[in-house]
């Protein structure tokens, strides 16, 4: 059982809805990035996913795109993650998921990658522009290294696709609950219960809905047709817009917050 | 030259049958997975598979309906005006000891083979029930023959154009906004074509029931380099005819400028099983060959994703995109078309690159000697005769695809030249 399956197991024994928080590693730059880590996991999020800066991600938002330029002007790359992924591992209960674009890996090479991402205790690895059709040899080197190969499902999604990335993937299936790019939003996606009913009626793995979430009753809402809730914008905001010296606060509040343990927090 | 005989050199007197504006259809496809050997496929978020499964089905079944085919071919002679004339370009062949023809795209309904593709796609668009395009585009021609045909076939139309882009193509921006188009500045990353494509496609995932995303070049995630290819050979398809009409053999070299490589694989396409002549494709040098300063994907880059697409990527070690350079919008792209990629891995094509420098000497060449403006883009090819010169015998038949007309580029031309001393705008 892999240290995502344990939280996924361990949501459905204390029958909550989980929170899978995303930060883009390096923003703002590498020393905050760790702290940022630390706090999200202080915060209570179950599942941590962990964006690899990309000049060109075109799956991204505007929020998102801005904190990869940010990670990157100051120096950060994939072999600089997982460097950062194996110095914060031992003080970090939540399994990390590594979120990148495919041509890091291919330049460092599939085999290496994984190498590296296993010694550095990376749980899941999702590749955003890696489609099932193409992630097929990928997928049996990441579970050959111990790595839990993660897929999307989008509204876009086949019955048989879905069923083709519950047998292919591990840990969880992450559903995009909306077209469009990584974005806050006011509401939760009309459809995405409809969505999650679609995914849980071919699929076995517990299931992650994000795209647009950003308050605690977005995760409670979720939390009536998913195993978790993914929030990756509204975070990556507060990161972008807090002080220096409250960074690691407001970061564990926002968190805190969002799981709905927190009374009151400056949302 | 009509009333000469004109003899092949066995002797056997040249066809002469009219020239057709015919696209090739079905004889070079990728692998179901939309690979070229080891290069193309479909990398693309999930969200955009199941559009891109359904473009596939759709262009198949397109291309195998006769009437698609028909309308296709109607629309490309009486609108866009094709044939487009091969022209026996004397000054440049006097030049050069070579025997020089150039494709004519440049006379091309808008300026530019773009149009070729934008039609074709567009006609595509509409069999598949979507009223709204969505593209890129870097020089503007292709924003240009996108916004035309969708005047003409009454779609909405929204062009995504880097702001630096917008900049040095201006004129193309006026057209495109007085064709009714939506011209909208980007001005994330190099605010360059690439940082264009990753915006259209971000306003496509969100916008797929409706809307077909009209890409321009041979680029991009199956069935795009496949598709854009087939459209865009009619022009080789229209040369090869033509040559053989006018001299009674194939010529020894066919050249191109290559920046994602759609006039390249155009003209090439038809020539590819003749494997006497050479297919060669020119990129931009840019400065010189230095990180950042050019756009020579064979000459600085390395196998990699990008934007759908697995090819020759200019890149760091990290796997991030590099800057690009190129006096030319047009051909100031990182990545390059996968089928470029697979048929050079073949040796079947070659690439160079020529410099800004010899591009804009290629360009006052060509207007002098010739009386035509070339794109900055085609000049890049032109630039390529001079080292043709030295590798061909004396008398060797070369046709170079000129892409596109260089109205759009006088501006940025006059500014280069004038940084080099050469001040075009205070006479000589």
């Amino acid at each position: 059982m892999s240290r995502i399956d344990e939280a996924f197991a361990t949501l459905r024994a204390e029958a909550r809805v989980g929170l899978v928080a995303y930060v883009t590693a390096g923003d703002p730059d590498r020393e905050r990035s760790a702290e940022v880590l630390r706090a999200v996991d202080r915060g209570g999020a179950d599942v941590i996913e962990v964006g690899v800066p990309f000049s060109d991600p075109l799956a991204d938002g505007p929020v998102i795109q801005r904190a990869s330029e940010r990670a990157l002007r100051a120096g950060m790359t994939l072999s600089g993650v997982l460097d950062l992924v194996g110095e914060v591992r031992h003080e970090l209960r939540a399994p990390i998921v590594l979120f990148t674009y495919a041509n890091p890996v291919v330049r460092m090479g599939v085999d290496a990658f994984a190498s590296r991402a296993a010694a550095a205790g990376v749980d899941g690895v999702l590749v955003l522009d890696l489609p099932l059709e193409e992630a097929r040899e990928t997928r049996d080197v990441f579970v050959e290294a111990g790595l839990d190969p993660i897929f999307l499902v989008s509204p876009t999604t086949t019955p048989e696709r879905i069923a083709l990335a519950d047998a292919l993937g591990r840990g969880f299936l992450y559903v995009i609950s909306r077209l469009g790019v990584t974005g806050a939003r006011a509401t939760v996606a009309e459809g995405a219960g409809e969505l999650a009913a679609r995914v849980r009626a071919s699929a076995r793995l517990p299931i992650a809905l994000g795209f647009g979430l950003s308050q605690p009753d977005h995760v409670k809402a979720v939390g009536a047709f998913a195993d978790a809730a993914v929030v990756g914008s509204a975070l990556v905001d507060r990161i972008a817009t807090s002080g220096r010296d409250e960074l690691a606060r407001d970061v564990e509040q926002y968190v805190r917050w969002l799981t709905g343990r927190a009374e009151g927090a400056d949302a | 030259m009509t009333a000469d005989v004109v003899t092949s050199p066995g002797g056997r007197p040249a066809d002469r049958r009219p020239v057709r504006p015919r696209a090739r259809f079905g004889h070079r496809d990728p692998d179901a997975r939309g690979y070229f050997g080891p290069f193309g496929g479909r990398f693309v978020p999930e969200t955009l598979m199941a559009p891109m499964i359904e473009l596939e089905a759709a262009y198949v079944a397109a291309r195998q309906d006769q009437a698609f085919g028909d309308e296709f071919e109607r629309v490309l002679r009486e609108y866009v005006g094709r044939p487009t004339p091969l022209f026996e370009a004397r000054g440049l062949s006097a030049d050069t000891g070579l025997r020089v023809f150039l494709k004519r795209e440049d006379l091309a309904h808008t300026g530019a083979h773009k149009i070729n593709n934008a039609l074709g796609q567009a006609l595509l668009a509409v069999r598949m029930g979507k009223r709204r395009i969505v593209a890129e585009t870097g020089a503007g021609q292709h924003g240009v023959a996108t916004a035309t045909v969708c005047a003409l076939l009454g779609l909405e139309c929204v062009v995504y154009m880097g702001v630096d882009d917008m900049a040095r193509q201006s004129l193309n921006v006026f057209r495109m906004r007085l064709l009714g188009a939506k011209v909208v500045g980007v001005d994330s990353g190099s605010r360059t074509l690439k940082d264009a494509i990753n915006e259209a496609m971000r306003e496509w995932v969100a916008t797929v029931a409706d809307t077909h995303y009209l890409l321009g070049s041979a680029l991009g995630p199956h069935p795009y380099p496949l598709m854009v290819r087939e459209f865009q050979s009619v022009i080789g398809v229209e040369a090869r005819a033509q040559i053989l009409n006018e001299t009674g053999r194939l010529p020894d070299a066919v050249v191109a400028c290559v920046g994602g490589g759609s006039n390249a694989m155009g003209i090439f396409d038809a020539f590819v099983d003749d494997t006497s002549v050479q297919l060669i494709g020119v990129e931009a040098g840019g400065e010189a060959i230095i990180d950042g300063r050019h756009a020579a994907r064979f000459a600085g880059g390395q196998p990699g994703v990008l934007q759908g697409t697995r090819t020759f990527v200019l890149q760091d070690e990290a796997g991030n995109i590099q800057a690009t350079h190129s006096v030319s919008a047009g051909l100031d792209y990182a990545a390059v078309g996968p089928e470029h990629a697979w048929l050079r891995s073949l040796g079947r094509t070659g690439y160079g690159y020529a410099t800004d420098d010899e591009a804009l000497d290629a360009f006052e060449w060509v207007a002098r000697t010739e009386g035509i403006l070339p794109a900055l883009e085609s000049s890049h090819a032109i630039a390529h005769l001079h080292g043709l010169a030295l590798e061909l015998e004396a008398g060797s038949i070369v046709i170079v695809n000129l892409s596109g007309r260089g109205d759009k580029d006088v501006q940025s031309a006059a500014a280069a030249l004038k940084a080099r001393g050469r001040d075009v705008m205070e006479g000589q």
